[in-house]
């Protein structure tokens, strides 16, 4: 046996875009034991719950993440609609898949890219955030915004998208879609990258629900878990279908999120097609009394959005679980076990979203 | 059942002593984790455990007095622990037997139990 040392991973790393902090237990280049500790950058939002409104925390809860913005917005409305009994109109949930939808890509191309950079594949990096600007740019177009967007709103959406707009969004994906291709041939077939990412942190079927893992996390481990065949939106009348790997490694969560992207350009296409004309919002009164527990499927996985009301215009609380929450257990079980140099490789292949974790 | 499976709303009150007990059968029913969640009473803390199975919730409710511990349910559920760390750490819910306990270090808050200032103040 050799010596055991703690080396600090974190909170400042280059492959981490927030700070998570793990105290890594190492013997001969081997990690033994992952200790993981958060708290950087804890915002108490939830708290904030307390001075807002509950129509007015749509824009609190929208700012837990910059890149799944829009499905928090959502989630959270949901939420409430779902307390309060509104039903949404037709346009505005078709509207808001897409937007979900659009918000899925920018998240896994923005990982793509990350990951890129993580195993040093600069142009690679470089590609997948050059094609993310093309989502980037339709967010702008479509809600004035490229980070936070602000149009999901209680009862419906804010701001409608005309027949024109949506079918210019049609193309422009559908033009990507062979730069998308070109992207993915190079993340499943270059020798470098298949080095990083096969066979590097295994995480089992049994293992993955054990740990009651969520998201593509699960998924490539051969779990069928997505919040997106619970009935929101407009999934299930797109013929949604979860997309499944079975080898649980670092180039199977990876396999996923390309998929991903691909589906999402496929869901935004039919519900483009078979969206309705009609309102986009409608109108409601009164506070929330009673409590409502609802999720959404985020990017990064399962996200859980909980508001309990006493009959006034505060909410007494909200609670918002996000996926890395989730996905925390399985990082450190997968970390035994790994080689020193694969650490960033599987912190990464978790896609964790630290402001989101810590709220 | 409707598609609609996100509007299954299912909260059941248990009795904190019998925590254990509900949990490991609900396990055993094949239903997976999804969250700890802490709610600040007065005099008590309100915890609910949401867990699911084909995508529909079952929530338990529990209600702890102040200054009492609960059992942990990461025997049961290792997952937990990050729940349960949380909660201690920005509640004060104390967990008898956690499995991988921080010792208050899991979030890095500047003042100790942010969310209960009762507790803060009990503390100074």
């Amino acid at each position: 046996m050799g010596k055991r040392t703690i080396i600090p991973f974190g909170p400042q790393h280059p492959v981490l875009p927030e700070p998570i902090h793990l105290d890594l237990v190492i013997e001969d280049e081997r990690v033994v034991e992952a200790i993981p500790s958060i708290g950087y950058i804890h915002r108490g939002l939830e708290k904030l719950v307390e001075k807002k409104e509950y129509t007015e925390m749509v824009y609190v809860i929208e700012r837990i993440c910059g890149i799944c913005s829009f499905g928090h917005g959502w989630g959270y409305c949901a939420a409430v609609e779902g307390a309060m009994d509104i039903k949404v109109p037709e346009r505005a949930e078709y509207l808001r898949t897409i937007w979900h939808e659009l918000g899925r890509m920018h998240s896994h191309l923005l990982w793509l890219g990350l990951l890129a950079d993580g195993f040093g594949f600069e142009s690679l990096f470089m590609h997948c955030w050059r094609i993310r600007e093309t989502v980037l740019d339709i967010f702008e177009e479509t809600t004035g915004g490229r980070v936070i967007f602000s149009v999901c709103k209680v009862g419906g959406l804010r701001k409608d998208v005309d027949a024109e707009t949506l079918k210019k969004m049609s193309t422009q994906l559908n033009g990507i879609k062979k730069e998308l291709q070109e992207l993915t041939d190079v993340f499943m077939e270059d020798r470098s990258v298949k080095n990083r990412l096969c066979g590097i942190g295994i995480l089992s079927k049994k293992e993955a629900e054990e740990l009651c893992a969520a998201g593509p996390v699960a998924r490539a481990s051969g779990v069928v878990q997505d919040i997106r065949m619970a009935g929101h939106g407009k999934y299930l009348e797109l013929g949604f279908e979860p997309i499944i790997e079975t080898k649980g490694d670092c180039y199977a969560r990876c396999k996923v999120r390309l998929r991903e992207v691909f589906q999402a350009i496929d869901i935004i296409d039919k519900a483009i097609k078979e969206i309705p004309d009609g309102d986009i919002i409608v109108p409601f009164k009164g506070n929330i009394e009673g409590e409502f527990i609802t999720r959404m499927e985020q990017p990064r996985g399962e996200a859980v959005y909980y508001v309990k009301g006493q009959g006034s215009k505060f909410l007494e609380r909200i609670r918002v679980r996000t996926p890395t929450n989730a996905n925390v257990p399985a990082m450190v079980k997968t970390l035994q076990g790994c080689d020193l140099a694969d650490v960033p490789m599987l912190v990464l292949t978790i896609d964790p979203c630290i402001s989101c974790t810590e709220r | 059942m409707s598609d609609k499976k996100y509007m299954v709303q299912e909260f059941v009150a248990v009795d904190a002593g019998k925590i254990l007990e509900t949990v490991k059968d609900i396990k055993d029913d094949g239903y997976r984790l999804v969250q700890i969640c802490a709610t600040k009473k007065d005099g008590y803390i309100e915890m609910l455990y949401s867990f699911d199975k084909d995508h529909i919730l079952k929530n338990l409710k529990i209600n702890v007095p102040e200054n009492e511990e609960i059992e942990s349910i990461s025997d049961i559920y290792w997952a937990a622990f990050v729940y349960e760390n949380e909660m201690h750490d920005l509640f004060g819910v104390k967990f008898r037997h956690l499995v991988l306990d921080f010792g208050g270090n899991f979030f890095k808050v500047s003042e100790p139990t942010p969310w209960n200032p009762k507790d803060k103040k009990e503390r100074k």
